[in-house]
């Protein structure tokens, strides 16, 4: 606690949280991609039903424990400080004590077994309380609700449904919801699928605040057209998580619905498309430089992302990328190429980064991954595609271990671009945590 | 756009979410794994062990090892049981008793009751949507 004296705002602590967590994610990803080149290897103390929880936990709390960050310094900027620093320090201290003991419990070799952000029940407990310790700073914080900028909506609905998605995935627990597997995975995926879709209010509502920023004008965020954005983003939100579960013997309105809602983001896409030049050059005249730059990368991934989303929305597609690593591809680029890059750029911003060592250092670091990431996502989809042609062809002349060790060459390159990622992104973490210890920022 | 008619919208939205939610919990298809039955306490290992990050049911899961929505009709007790307790290269052996193996032998037949997971049996249509 004693680092908790000093002077700097509770949202640091968030993101330093996250930026350690960032480092935890890539080491045990690094791990679990040497198990896939490397078969068997630490079969007996560290199997990948331990890394792969490991990995996929610290990504998830590294995205959310930043997000909540950063909606915290920003809502304190723009309503003059948050409603209760304590309230937010409480939040803190639970999400860290979770996590660190939800991290302990994987190496112990308990799980939650759920797919994919898993851990034992009794962890959900403390962290739906720092969730309801967020919801109450935030609602308090924005005290009124009349004009205000989309980016606050999107805070206050990612915050709220956050809650509700959160709750529903714990609903195996009842026995009504656990006793036919077909029910039990819809009701899982819509909750997760939803879930995704409320920590993205929360960091794309973080970006909105700071492209405003960078291009000097609130213009954008009191605009119809970004309240349209949104509402198209919340009826996603809500309606199109039906995508991961096409290959279920569900109902069939489930898929229609999803199809249906899902294909509405290709106006998304043609927005991006329409958008793209005219943000480049706002942002350029100003001085954000690492912000804007992160800013970029993210924007590029946005539309590769969104494309291969858009694809796999479309049952008839689904059947040939379900399953496989085309899959994996897709939440690596989300996660990665949007999420990472997006969170990074706030970081930038709120620590407000500009050492010239320090800025030379992280543009390394981004330049690194940014060469890496697409290796590391083609090499994924093709070893989708491949595993694809397996399922729809050769499921019943080829075993499964023969076709995974006709993956192993981009398992390889997976590897070896992951590596280099990793590379990457340690330089940049490495060097926002510096900026943190030696007290360079400038709040 | 006016507040009003951000407010309105939101009410359309929550609305809709809802009643969707709503009639999904309650179209519970018959259940083949009732609480405390076998199935149920092979689910129940299942999770214990994190199966789900090696391998999946209905192409959902990790991605090391294969789906095993349809083993139980695929392989025999006796071939899923023989791998269960020696493991393999990848797979480590988890120690199972001759109960909790029976007991995921219950899971597995259960699930494999669902349906087939095979994308390949999965018949594309023109408009994009797919046929069982």
């Amino acid at each position: 606690m004693e680092l908790l004296k000093d002077k700097k705002p509770i949202s640091h602590y968030f993101i330093v949280t996250g930026l350690i967590l960032l480092f935890s994610t890539l080491s045990f990803g690094v791990i679990g991609a040497l198990q896939y080149v490397y078969a068997g290897l630490f079969r007996e103390n560290f199997s990948f039903e331990k890394i792969r929880p490991l990995h996929v936990s610290s990504a998830v709390f590294w995205i959310l424990i930043t997000a909540c960050g950063a909606v915290i310094f920003y809502l304190g900027k723009v309503k003059d400080g948050i409603w209760s620093s304590k309230l937010a320090k409480w939040q803190w201290i639970l999400f860290t004590i979770s996590v660190v003991a939800i991290l302990i419990s994987y190496i112990m070799g308990i799980f939650g077994g759920r797919e994919y952000w898993e851990f034992h029940p009794i962890f959900a407990l403390p962290i739906v309380i720092a969730w309801i310790l967020f919801l109450i700073n935030v609602l308090k914080t924005v005290k009124v609700f009349r004009k205000q900028p989309v980016y606050v909506w999107m805070w206050l609905t990612g915050t709220i449904f956050f809650l509700f998605t959160y709750a529903e995935s714990y609903l195996w627990l009842i026995p009504y919801f656990r006793s036919n597997i077909v029910h039990d995975m819809t009701i899982q995926w819509k909750s997760y699928g939803s879930m995704v879709g409320c920590w993205n209010m929360l960091i794309y509502g973080s970006s909105i605040y700071l492209m405003d920023k960078i291009a000097g004008s609130e213009k954008y965020s009191y605009s119809s057209i970004a309240f349209a954005l949104y509402f198209l983003g919340l009826f996603n939100l809500m309606f199109n998580w039906g995508h991961h579960i096409y290959t279920l013997p569900a109902p069939k309105y489930i898929q229609y619905i999803s199809y249906g809602v899902s294909m509405t983001e290709l106006l998304l896409l043609g927005r991006i498309i329409y958008f793209w030049k005219s943000s480049v050059d706002t942002a350029k005249r100003h001085y954000h430089i690492l912000s804007y730059r992160f800013l970029l990368a993210a924007d590029l991934w946005i539309f590769l992302t969104l494309i291969l989303a858009i694809a796999m929305s479309i049952p008839a597609i689904n059947i040939y990328t379900h399953g496989t690593h085309i899959t994996v591809a897709h939440t690596m680029g989300a996660t990665i190429g949007i999420n990472t890059f997006l969170l990074l750029s706030l970081v930038c911003n709120i620590f407000n980064v500009h050492q010239p060592k320090t800025e030379k250092n992280i543009t390394l670091g981004l330049n690194i991954s940014l060469i890496a990431l697409p290796i590391f996502w083609i090499s994924l989809i093709i070893a989708g595609v491949l595993k694809s042609d397996w399922q729809m062809h050769h499921f019943n002349d080829i075993p499964f271990s023969a076709m995974m060790q006709s993956l192993h060459p981009y398992f390889v390159v997976f590897l070896i671009a992951g590596i280099l990622l990793t590379i990457g992104f340690f330089i940049i973490v490495g060097s926002l945590l510096a900026v943190f210890f030696k007290k360079q920022i400038n709040a | 756009m006016t507040d009003k008619v951000k407010v309105l919208t939101l009410i359309v939205l929550i609305v809709s979410f809802f009643s969707y939610t709503l009639f999904l919990y309650k179209e519970n298809y018959s259940s083949n794994a009732e609480y405390g039955t076998m199935a149920d306490k092979g689910k129940k290992l299942w999770q214990e062990k994190n199966c789900n990050s090696c391998h999946q049911i209905y192409g959902l899961g990790g991605y090391l090892g294969p789906d095993l929505t349809n083993v139980y009709s695929q392989r025999s007790e006796a071939f899923i049981k023989v791998f269960l307790q020696t493991g393999t290269n990848i797979m480590p052996a988890f120690n199972l008793n001759e109960e909790q193996m029976n007991q995921l032998m219950a899971y597995f037949k259960s699930i494999d009751s669902t349906g087939i997971a095979s994308p390949a049996k999965l018949k594309p249509n023109y408009d994009g949507t797919i046929e069982r």
